[in-house]
């Protein structure tokens, strides 16, 4: 075991605190008067600034645009990043998972036409998986694609799809033989989503916002060309993409975890009940240290799954219990901060008197997405039986 | 970055699991511990011939001086098989203790002898209220002629039936200190408690005027507080390394047992109820061992945040070892709550390690004061 980071990676660490502690915006509070458009349209300016000063793609290729190190300063990235309190950067699934997909599967050309303008967030990317048959059972997909010449003709309706509203290109997953077994028609293609026949629609969340969109493909044509890796081997693709998105993720989580944490003991600290602060009530305290214990075991668990990626250089099936770690911790803690709030806990940002321009109570019901997005805790749960613990298929 | 072990400690750990599995089979273990003495006196002496009881001591002593990532590694093979008797008192807790509160002198006369498996030991610290707070102890020794008379209670003393000499805590002029106790020593008394956990022993430990030479205080003050504090960090981590170890073990033994069980027409492993459990199990095993490693790293390397890193770890392995076993039981069904199904030994086994060597509430409490109270 040896958890130091090298020189090269110290100074790499260094550059990119300095630079962050020059450049990040001043954070625009919860509250603040700011439509999604005019958020997301801060975001893009942000992530265009990083590309500018190298720091977008760091462990994409350097002829791609990226910067050509590992997944280790990779992770120092996110967690500098979150550590910074930096604003996240626009074109969130095209570097976390589009991008990496694309680095695995694509052609030169491909790689040469898409991640520049993913880094630079000239282009930004949703993705077309679940559908309204096919959920948790992806594989399930009943999307058409139709080949046409040098074109496949698709018809869709998807779902679910973070930043749908706002993209210019969609990956997407649909079924290209009809007569092949489930896993085996499948093809992923990329879709130009100012192609005539697109229609976006918004879904409200039970959190109040729109973060997803329901998609609806018309006759869409798409080239040929734009299919990655082979068609009808799109299943293959899409779990590289599933298994990207569970093994980085957790890594930025960890800080912006721990930032909640503190935040809640410094409510603790400076809130007086009957009489003496919180953070000096016995109960108050087991809890508060039990979700320390528990978000640090998840840091180092992570930690040992980056250490793991990196030298073996693909995310293993056993991320599944990551995802379910964070996301039910989440829950945990966001239950625990209600319950220390009480009924202020309650308050929604613009309400007088709301905590932290009402973080608590969005917190805590956006949490309740956690154990479903990214794979629901059953679907993890299936993984570790089937591909970890070796039982048979459940389903 | 690499948060594997390195091929060295992989090659321990594969001998240690090896060793270990040929040697303290389940039925052995079995026949000790319902025996009044769990502790197998030539297994002990083989472990001694492998170098494990010298593990983490100086080479002057007779030690190997490995790290603790070394010591985690061992003792998580010593959890998979639920290895009975005085390993863990004799080399976790008194060794490391002695390791740190010892003088060269005291080190040669007790340490050397339990780097050479000719000594078994343990240490006796909580009293009555069985709080970890050191000034709550109240055993006291008192100067008298050229050394000390000891007074006093102790409890839940891990192992004291078959210890040559106790590591005892007591409070000297008001200040915390420790002293060894040979066993035979006039006014000592063992008795024994009987626990659910049939594989390691708890006695009570009275002292009544006993008599020590001087030479037998170990350290006094704040030395002494630092010398208990990196001990029992030491003991703490090889309990959770043993724990991550029965884990993985109850996990192995429940999914073997999932998938050659038939119902329905089919094994059981199939069904996602069953595979769910599992799953958990598996969740909470593999966090643990992160942990565990992690707090290894962190101790060896006397990081700042190493006390926290052991709480954490204790924490978190005591309420998954108790679920692991709850969950293993649940799967195996009518079976898993039978006298002849191991489980249950894995059970017994983990509830006691999550109150031993300062109960949760205790880890949580420390882990308070660390990120509450200092920041």
């Amino acid at each position: 075991m040896d958890l130091t980071l090298t020189p090269e990676q110290i100074q790499f660490r260094d550059e990119l605190r300095a630079w962050l502690k020059a450049n990040v915006p001043a954070p625009v509070p919860r509250g603040t008067e700011e439509s999604m458009e005019q958020r997301f349209a801060r975001l893009r300016v942000w992530q265009r600034q990083l590309f500018d000063a190298g720091w977008a793609g760091v462990s994409w290729p350097k002829d791609c645009g990226g910067r050509g190190a590992s997944l280790l300063e990779q992770v120092i990235f996110l967690e500098e990043m979150a550590r910074a309190q930096a604003p996240q950067m626009a074109n969130t699934l095209g570097l976390g998972l589009i991008g990496p997909t694309i680095i695995h599967y694509g052609t030169q050309e491909q790689k040469m036409r898409y991640l520049p303008k993913i880094l630079s967030a000239e282009e930004i990317w949703c993705q077309g998986f679940s559908e309204p048959n096919a959920g948790s059972d992806v594989a399930g997909i009943r999307s058409d694609g139709r080949l046409d010449g040098d074109h496949f003709v698709i018809n869709a309706h998807k779902v679910w799809n973070s930043y749908g509203w706002v993209a210019d290109w969609c990956a997407l997953v649909v079924r290209t033989d009809p007569t092949a077994a489930k896993h085996k028609g499948l093809t992923y293609i990329l879709v130009d989503m100012k192609s005539p026949g697109v229609e976006v629609r918004p879904i409200r969340q039970m959190s109040g916002e729109s973060e997803f969109a329901e998609l609806y493909f018309r006759d869409v044509r798409v080239p040929v060309a734009n299919v990655l890796g082979k068609v009808n081997s799109g299943w293959e693709v899409a779990l590289g993409t599933l298994m990207h998105e569970r093994a980085t993720l957790g890594s930025s989580i960890t800080i912006v975890y721990r930032r909640m944490f503190d935040k809640l003991v410094a409510y603790t600290k400076n809130t007086i009940r009957s009489g003496r602060p919180l953070s000096e009530d016995k109960g108050i305290r087991q809890k508060l240290a039990q979700a320390y214990a528990e978000l640090e075991v998840f840091r180092v668990a992570q930690l040992r799954s980056v250490a793991r990626v990196s030298s073996t250089g693909v995310p293993g099936p056993e991320g599944s219990f990551l995802k379910i770690f964070w996301s039910e911790y989440n829950q945990r803690f966001q239950q625990l901060a209600q319950e220390i709030m009480g009924p202020y806990g309650t308050l929604e940002e613009g309400s007088p008197y709301a905590i932290d321009g009402g973080e608590w109570a969005y917190g805590f019901l956006r949490t309740r997405g956690n154990t479903i997005e990214a794979g629901t805790s059953e679907i993890q749960r299936n993984i570790i039986g089937h591909f970890v613990l070796g039982f048979p298929k459940s389903y | 970055m690499r948060f594997e072990l390195s091929e060295t400690q992989q090659l321990l750990q594969k001998t240690a699991r090896q060793f270990l599995t040929n040697e303290c089979p389940m039925a052995e273990v079995r026949k000790r511990m319902e025996t009044d003495n769990p502790h197998d006196a030539a297994l002990h002496k083989k472990m001694a011939e492998q170098g494990w009881t010298g593990m983490i001591f100086p080479e002057e002593y007779g030690g190997m001086a490995l790290g603790m990532v070394e010591l985690a590694a061992t003792f998580e093979q010593m959890g998979r098989v639920l290895l009975p008797g005085a390993f863990f008192s004799t080399v976790a807790l008194a060794g490391s203790i002695l390791d740190a509160a010892g003088n060269p002198e005291q080190k040669a006369k007790w340490l050397t002898p339990i780097c050479e498996g000719t000594a078994l030991a343990t240490a006796a610290l909580i009293e009555e209220s069985p709080e970890w707070e050191t000034a709550t102890w109240s055993a006291t020794a008192k100067a008298s002629g050229s050394g000390y008379v000891l007074d006093g209670k102790k409890m839940f003393v891990t192992d004291a039936a078959t210890a040559d000499f106790i590591v005892a805590a007591v409070k000297l002029s008001g200040e915390l200190a420790l002293v060894v106790v040979p066993a035979n020593a006039p006014g000592l008394s063992v008795r024994a408690l009987r626990s659910y956990d049939l594989t390691r022993r708890v006695s009570e430990v009275s002292f009544q005027g006993v008599n020590v030479g001087a030479d037998h205080l170990l350290a006094k003050g704040a030395a002494a507080e630092a010398a208990l504090h990196h001990g029992l960090n030491v003991a703490v981590l090889a309990l959770t390394a043993e724990m991550a170890g029965g884990m993985a073990r109850a996990l192995e033994i429940t999914t073997e047992y999932a998938k050659t069980r038939k119902q329905f027409d089919t094994v059981i492993g199939k069904f996602q109820a069953v595979q769910h459990l599992c799953a958990d199990m598996y969740l909470w095993t593999e966090s643990s061992r992160a942990a565990v490693y992690y707090a290894a790293y962190a101790l060896d390397k006397r990081l700042p945040e190493a006390d926290a890193a052991i709480s954490v770890a204790k924490v978190y392995a005591g309420d998954s070892y108790r679920e692991v076993g709850n969950r293993g039981i649940q799967v195996h069904g009518g079976m898993g709550f039978t006298w002849e199904n191991d489980m249950h030994l894995f059970y017994r086994r983990a509830k006691a390690s999550e109150s031993a060597l300062g109960e949760t509430a205790y880890h949580r409490e420390r882990l308070a004061r660390l990120v509450i109270d200092a920041v």
